[in-house]
């Protein structure tokens, strides 16, 4: 989907901080994953004419990346940490768990990620790029719960909610 | 035990749960070192303060910040200051706290390194899973902004700078000065050929200089401190704090900001109170994934970068110790830690990219149950490939970037330290098998 105006006018703003256009690019594709919880192709093409660039070329660098979801929306990205500190504190347990407790929910995707920087914590995971440790495979799973029932509130599925 | 941190860089934000807002930054002398540097000639800043303290590279390297910053060429502009948050190394988890709990630290930072350097534009490049850190970075640049510390004329001193911050996106690649600048041109995260290095031929092909976090955050200290000062703490080359990572099976993991010459024991049993569980502890990774482990034989050995590189053959990389208890499987760990490898590998380079997914793919038969007598020595053989000599600390590489050689680091580890282990599990006898010349 193209930028809401509110947002386009956010991504003239953003492109404006940088001496080369260009440079805008991974802001922007936060902002529309944000906007829309993945990156459609309209959204990519907007950028690339935003930015003056081929709408393949956004898709070229959108695809590097880990953090851009480009297969469908989503509300929820949970991501836990196996990475080996977590590992060593269970985490194998607490993907397994959580992956299994919303397989059948199109609206979240459960992904294994790597180290996430938080290791005093582990095992962790973060859902929508907020942090949480987690005591083990149940309470993780109570805990997305909450998310999917809306008694938590995610911002946006990208980490760009900063964005000025 | 009576060892005890020494908080420099950490100091404000272990002690104030609200460090990260400008009143009490300002209320802790904040941006007091930003108006000191000011009043000194930028080349002053760099030699007199930043190069005399000795301080070297946080990021992993080690390199001499001071001395970095003399290899800009003189007279040419634009020229561009790049502050390295990407902090993707496993098991490092300083610069995330850094970010989220003491952003005008940084900002101040990068400000003096700004202005030492003669580039009028910064750029802050977090990773993207920070959401957090992103946040509080760009209200303390806002603030900053604000209240005279950035923008136009900073603090009356006739010295403009403008900061962005700008966010990753999921690539331990990213890391890599060459692949930064790459993916803060809006491009892949893909590291170059060095030279041209940054310095010379950076962001935008400018003159450019990468630093670490942890690095731009010392920099206020030291002009408070004074730059001898600074370089009367530590050992030898290592001088000043460094803070250390410390995670596993340890009773405390956490970050430990230490005067650099404390030894490991002081490190992983004083401060993290050692291993949990009443479990012994059967080896640690010293400096983040990509450095080769050691045994606790290794524990009173200083945290020295120089000693660890000439005598350990490691690195203390980038201040991440890991720790595993006696029933840890070293072949599980070398494997996820290929998996890691093999997972960010840009591809570039086929070597890189081709070797680390065999590394994985031989560690995971190992790490389960299904290795072969062989295997020890293949990896080792097809591994020179990347790493012409496995002897030499650090290892030399025929790839761009450091990614390729720390492919190897785990399974150096294994042949060093559990080859009679691992060779057993995997049936063989204990003769080497010839290798093939590389
Ligand atoms: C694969 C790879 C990943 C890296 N990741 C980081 C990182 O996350 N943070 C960092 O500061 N340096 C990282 N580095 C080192 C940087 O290339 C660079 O040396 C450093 O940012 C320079 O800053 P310093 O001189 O202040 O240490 C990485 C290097 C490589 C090869
Ligand atoms: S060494 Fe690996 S990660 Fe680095 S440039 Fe080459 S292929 Fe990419």
């Amino acid at each position: 989907m193209p930028y809401t105006p509110e947002n386009r006018e956010r991504a003239l703003r953003i492109i404006a901080r940088y001496p080369e256009r260009r440079s805008a690019l991974l802001p922007l594709l936060h902002l529309a994953q944000d906007q829309d919880g993945w990156l459609s192709p309209d959204a990519m093409a907007e950028i690339a004419e935003l930015l003056g660039i081929e709408p393949v070329e956004v898709l070229g660098v959108a695809s590097f990346y880990t953090m851009y979801k480009r297969d469908r929306p989503r509300r929820l990205v949970v991501s836990v940490c196996t990475n080996v500190s977590c590992l060593v504190n269970g985490a194998g347990q607490v993907h397994e768990a959580v992956a299994e407790a919303f397989a059948a929910d199109d609206e979240i995707l459960v992904e294994e990620v790597e180290c996430l920087a938080a290791c005093d914590a582990a095992p962790v995971l973060q859902v929508n790029y907020e942090f949480h440790p987690v005591a083990g495979p149940e309470a993780a799973v109570a805990l997305v719960e909450e998310y999917r029932r809306g008694d938590r509130t995610a911002r946006g599925v990208s980490g760009g909610r900063a964005l000025r | 035990m009576s060892v005890t941190e020494t908080r420099i860089v950490t100091r404000r934000l272990r002690e104030h749960p609200d460090a990260h807002t400008l009143e009490r930054y300002l209320a802790t002398g904040g941006y007091e070192a930003l108006r000191r540097a000011l009043q000194m000639t930028p080349d002053a800043v760099r030699d007199e303060q930043v190069t005399a303290s000795g301080l070297r590279g946080r990021g992993g390297a080690g390199f001499g910040t001071g001395q970095k910053w003399s290899f800009l060429p003189a007279g040419v502009h634009p020229r561009y200051l790049v502050v390295n948050g990407d902090e993707g190394e496993p098991c490092t988890f300083k610069d995330h706290m850094l970010i989220e709990g003491d952003p005008h630290q940084i900002v101040e930072g990068a400000a003096i390194a700004a202005y030492a350097i003669g580039a009028h534009h910064a750029f802050c490049y977090v990773r993207g899973e920070f959401a957090l850190g992103i946040e509080r970075l760009e209200r303390a640049v806002a603030e900053a902004y604000d209240a005279g510390f950035l923008g136009r004329d900073v603090c009356g001193s006739g010295y403009d700078l403008e900061m962005v911050v700008h966010p990753g996106a999921g690539a331990y690649v990213a890391g890599d000065e060459t692949g930064l600048l790459s993916s803060l041109e809006g491009g892949r995260a893909m590291p170059r050929i060095k030279p041209p290095f940054p310095a010379v031929q950076g962001l935008y092909a400018a003159p450019t200089v990468v630093n670490n976090v942890e690095t731009v955050a010392t920099l206020p200290h030291i002009i408070l401190m004074g730059g001898d000062a600074y370089a009367r703490l530590g050992v030898g080359r290592s001088t000043g704090t460094r803070i250390f990572s410390v995670s596993g099976h340890v009773r405390r993991p956490g970050n430990y900001e230490v005067e650099l010459g404390i030894t490991f024991r002081d490190l992983i049993e004083g401060l993290a109170g050692g291993v949990r569980d009443g479990k012994r502890m059967k080896f640690f990774i010293p400096g983040g994934a990509s450095s080769p482990w050691l045994l606790p034989d290794h524990l009173d050995e200083p945290l020295d970068m120089d000693h660890v590189t000439q005598n350990l053959r490691t690195m203390l990389g980038s201040g991440a110790v890991m720790v595993f208890d006696e029933d840890t499987d070293p072949a599980l760990v070398a494997w996820r830690l290929a998996r890691f490898f093999a997972h960010e590998s840009c591809g570039k380079c086929t070597p890189c990219r081709e070797g680390s997914d065999w590394l994985e793919k031989v560690l995971f038969r190992i790490a389960h149950g299904r290795g072969r007598p062989e295997d020890l020595d293949l990896m080792l053989s097809f591994g020179q490939t990347i790493v012409p000599d496995l002897d030499r600390t650090p290892f030399n590489q025929t790839t761009i970037c450091a990614l390729g050689p720390s492919t190897m680091s785990p399974v150096v580890s294994l042949d060093r330290w559990f080859r009679d282990e691992i060779l057993e599990r995997c049936g063989a006898d204990r003769r080497r098998i010839p290798v093939v010349p590389a």
